[in-house]
């Protein structure tokens, strides 16, 4: 029922992309990301929640319409609903039945809870289509709460030695996550503008955040002692930074599991904290759909598709998306990920 | 080893210097004494050695786990550390038993004598007692070579802040041969010197390269002007009797050396000297290859003392009399170095490094610029009245190396990094052009800015002609300037040169490979570096 084309995963029946990569007419996304959600289309279907942070990247006159989860529409016989896909608030996984074939997109998700978003539901399906990004045995990501606990203590121990604490995280669902675990006992909260324009669309839709300020352009130093700073990884190196010196530097993500990636990325600290799935929840996750097929996407998709196919018997295939298969082993990915 | 374990973490979370200092002294209060004595002999390079095949630490870490073979490469191989993938890839334990960093140490050494079932039983069950941070320090200790983030430096410095002592001190006390199975810390650090530590070395002084005008060093005549050798720096110790020669990096290597065991009956005893072996003949150093080649050999025949007679190049008197005269300014050192070299006489293969006297810097600047024709390095520059100080140290010396010889080469070939670079393709193969081939002749891991090597590593990946496990021959493309020390014919290279040290001095973008250099333009630098 579904086919990758060069635009994107492409239902015929239904005439409607999931996820394009290049302009169409009839799009469904899954999450508000900008590698799955793109300028373009002509017409945009997705989470209630993701409508706002569709306008706010897109434009205001963007044609989209909004649903709710396990709301269930049809087009042209193909039965087509959302559910949720616990990566980031609004995220969904899209599910589209056509004559007793099922069929899920995942986009991306994870199944550890973080607090802000609907938590992932698996959905019974004959064909599943999964991300990888964490697809190899070594990322196994400890608890959520034991992750929110160090970055709070090293909060402390920053504003006790009297540095700031700056700590990175991608603009949408990172950052609020992070946000909404912080200690704001400990000192103030500031974060960057790209982080504060999600702040406010998130928050009218009833995200809970610790108090938080927006950092503005015309201050300095002495306006920053023993605060935490969250800020995305653009701000990484950038003069932006400079107002908090002096600081240490956090990083939010799932890469920073391995040691290289810690000390490559020049952190003070590196959190393993990711809106992805490690190895085991992306096992539970395929187990769960009782999926016959799996289709696997961006991360480390030949290794864990093998995986499938030589040990859950599972007829697996990797399949080539918009993301280059080199980019996927670090860098782009990582970046990202972020 | 709980404590142990913390320490390497935080050294690891840490690249200031006084919090590495401070965590250790924290170390120190807090350890047993036994563990502090084994963590000082791990930090100072005193490793064990690895009791077990990693193809079974693999193995047995992919049966616990459950996990096919190639998953655990597939998984080894992105993350580039052996002890970081088992103790990632390991299932949760089902206990939490503590054992000391010294049980640990010694049920390791006694390991290598025990039967293979052995060794799994009580590895495995060591793994599932543990969390995963002690994995991965339990897995860097059985896989051998551990390596934590302090220099010796900073163990020194520690150890000297924590038990009040004088770091030179200290220092002198951790070279040699202790065994950490047998010593005690009050042993190790405030015994006088006893019979047992008869061949112990003083640490070297080491210098670091001139960093700005020579003007800024002041008048030229407070300084001593030597060349810089290019031999093993080595210090040769007569006490008792008996000789001993260390290596700067504190192998005892009197054996490699027959030349140099006349010195005994001719050296007065309580003597340490400081200097440069190296081949010698006919009134100058031959090329640091042949040194290379006498020493790759197992056994030195006769003929090989033939071809390479070795020499130290003496360049400080440590000792005398059997008094440390360390604290002596370098002038009056000189003198009795001087004497003692001269009173040894022809027989003995003691050259005294030669003093250049300079009465301006441009001729400090032609004295570096004759170097390499000396096949030396550069020059010395160490103040008159310096004491000899300990490590590697600003002030009071510096080296001037000559400027490397540099080509431009193109990429070829890419392999992973290790360590903190395991997932990044950070060791190249360069290659020269021989006639339209390209010809693999030098390989380089260092140079390019963590900027630079994330770019590099994306084209790589992006232009990747084929891979051999973990190397890929990539589109020849890029262009670098090499630097290296020095240039010699091989017949162990395809191209038929071997370059010494060779690393990356810039990226040249502004070329393209025709404009790379050739074999023949390395034949040239030969001839050069010959006339
Ligand atoms: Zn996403
Ligand atoms: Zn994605």
């Amino acid at each position: 029922m579904l086919r990758f084309d060069n635009n994107g995963i492409y239902c015929r029946q239904a005439g409607i992309y999931i996820d394009p990569w290049r302009p169409v007419d009839k799009a469904i996304i899954t999450h508000a990301h900008s590698d799955h959600a793109r300028w373009g289309n002509k017409y945009y279907l997705a989470h209630h929640d993701t409508v706002p942070l569709l306008r706010l990247r897109l434009g205001f006159d963007i044609n989209v319409e909004g649903i709710g989860y396990n709301h269930s529409i049809e087009i042209n016989g193909v039965q087509i609903s959302l559910h949720p896909a616990g990566h980031i608030p609004g995220s969904a996984q899209i599910r589209l039945e056509y004559k007793g074939e099922i069929w899920v997109v995942s986009g991306d998700y994870k199944l550890q809870h973080d607090g802000i978003s609907v938590p992932f539901e698996p959905v019974r399906c004959h064909h599943f289509i999964t991300e990888s990004t964490f697809g190899l045995p070594v990322y196994n990501f400890p608890p959520p709460q034991q992750v929110y606990d160090e970055i709070n203590e090293w909060w402390r121990n920053n504003a006790d030695l009297g540095q700031n604490s700056v700590i990175i995280g991608y603009a949408l669902g990172k950052a609020q996550r992070i946000l909404h675990h912080l200690d704001s006992g400990i000192g103030a909260i500031w974060v960057h503008g790209a982080v504060a324009n999600i702040n406010t669309v998130l928050e009218e839709q009833g995200i809970e955040l610790q108090p938080w300020q927006r950092v503005s352009p015309d201050q300095n130093k002495k306006d920053f002692n023993g605060a935490m700073i969250v800020a995305p990884p653009s701000a990484i190196g950038s003069s932006w930074l400079k107002r908090f010196e002096p600081f240490s530097l956090g990083i939010c993500s799932g890469w920073m599991q391995l040691r290289g990636a810690r000390r490559r990325r020049s952190a003070d600290r590196g959190f393993i904290m990711s809106d992805h799935c490690d190895w085991t929840q992306l096992n539970e996750a395929i187990a769960a759909t009782g999926a016959e097929h799996v289709y696997v996407t961006h991360g480390y998709k030949s290794v864990y598709a093998k995986w499938l196919r030589e040990n859950k018997g599972i007829n697996a295939t990797e399949v080539e998306t918009l993301y280059e298969g080199e980019s996927l082993e670090g860098n782009k990915e990582e970046i990202e990920e972020l | 080893m709980k404590g142990f374990s913390e320490l390497f973490t935080v050294i690891e979370q840490t690249t200031k210097i006084n919090a590495k200092i401070d965590a250790l002294v924290q170390y120190f209060a807090d350890a047993p004494e036994s563990d502090i004595v084994w963590c000082v002999a791990l930090l100072t390079g005193k490793t064990p050695r690895r009791a077990i095949k990693t193809a079974d630490l693999r193995n047995w870490c992919a049966e616990l786990s459950g996990l096919p073979m190639w998953l655990f490469d597939e998984s080894y191989l992105v993350v580039g550390d052996l002890a970081e993938t088992i103790a990632l890839c390991l299932p949760a334990p089902v206990a939490n038993k503590e054992y000391s960093l010294t049980e640990t140490l010694q049920q390791l050494n006694k390991l290598a004598a025990a039967s293979d079932e052995e060794k799994k039983r009580i590895i495995t069950a060591r793994w599932m007692e543990m969390n995963a941070n002690n994995r991965l320090v339990f897995n860097k200790l059985i896989t051998g070579g551990f390596r934590m983030g302090v220099s010796r430096q900073l163990v020194i410095k520690a150890l000297a802040k924590h038990y009040n002592q004088e770091e030179n001190q200290v220092a002198h006390k951790l070279m040699g041969n202790w065994n950490p199975e047998i010593i005690s810390i009050d042993e190790l650090l405030f015994e006088a010197n006893s019979g047992e530590k008869l061949y112990h070395p003083y640490p070297f002084f080491l210098a670091y390269q001139v960093e700005s005008e020579l003007a800024v060093l002041g008048d030229v005549h407070d300084w001593q002007i030597e060349e810089k050798y290019d031999g093993i720096r080595g210090q040769i110790i007569v006490r008792n009797g008996e000789l001993f020669i260390w290596s700067r990096g504190e192998e005892l290597i009197t054996d490699k050396f027959p030349e140099f065991e006349l010195l005994k009956n001719i050296l007065p005893n309580g003597t340490v000297l400081d200097g440069e072996i190296l081949p010698y003949k006919d009134g100058r150093p031959l090329p640091f290859q042949i040194m290379q080649t006498r020493i790759s050999r197992k056994n030195v025949t006769k003929k090989s003392l033939q071809e390479a007679p070795l020499v130290m190049i003496c360049y400080d008197l440590l000792e005398q009399d059997g008094k440390d005269i360390r604290d002596m300014p370098l002038s009056s050192r000189r003198q009795q170095l001087e004497y003692l070299v001269t009173l040894a006489g022809s027989q003995a293969p003691l050259i005294i490094s030669p003093v250049f006297p300079c009465n301006n810097w441009d001729e400090v600047i032609a004295i570096r610029e004759a170097a390499r024709d000396n096949n030396c390095e550069g020059v010395m520059l160490k103040k008159k009245d310096s004491v000899y100080e300990t490590g590697r140290r600003r002030g009071n010396w510096w080296k001037w190396k000559v400027d490397p010889l540099t080509v431009d080469a193109v990429l070829i070939y890419a392999q992973r990094g290790h360590g903190r670079r395991a997932d990044l393709y950070t060791d190249y193969t360069f290659a020269v052009w021989d006639n339209d081939v390209l010809v693999p002749f030098a390989k380089a891991y260092s140079g390019l800015t963590d900027k630079e090597i994330l770019e590099v590593d994306n084209w790589i990946k992006k232009n990747t002609i084929e891979k051999f496990g973990p190397v890929r021959s990539v589109t020849p493309e890029l262009v670098f300037e090499l630097a290296f020390e020095g240039i010699n014919e091989s017949t162990r290279h395809k191209s038929g040169v071997a370059v010494r040290f060779p690393r990356i001095a810039r990226w040249r973008k502004d070329k393209n490979i025709g404009d790379a250099n050739t074999k023949f333009d390395l034949l040239q630098l030969i001839e050069a570096a010959r006339r």
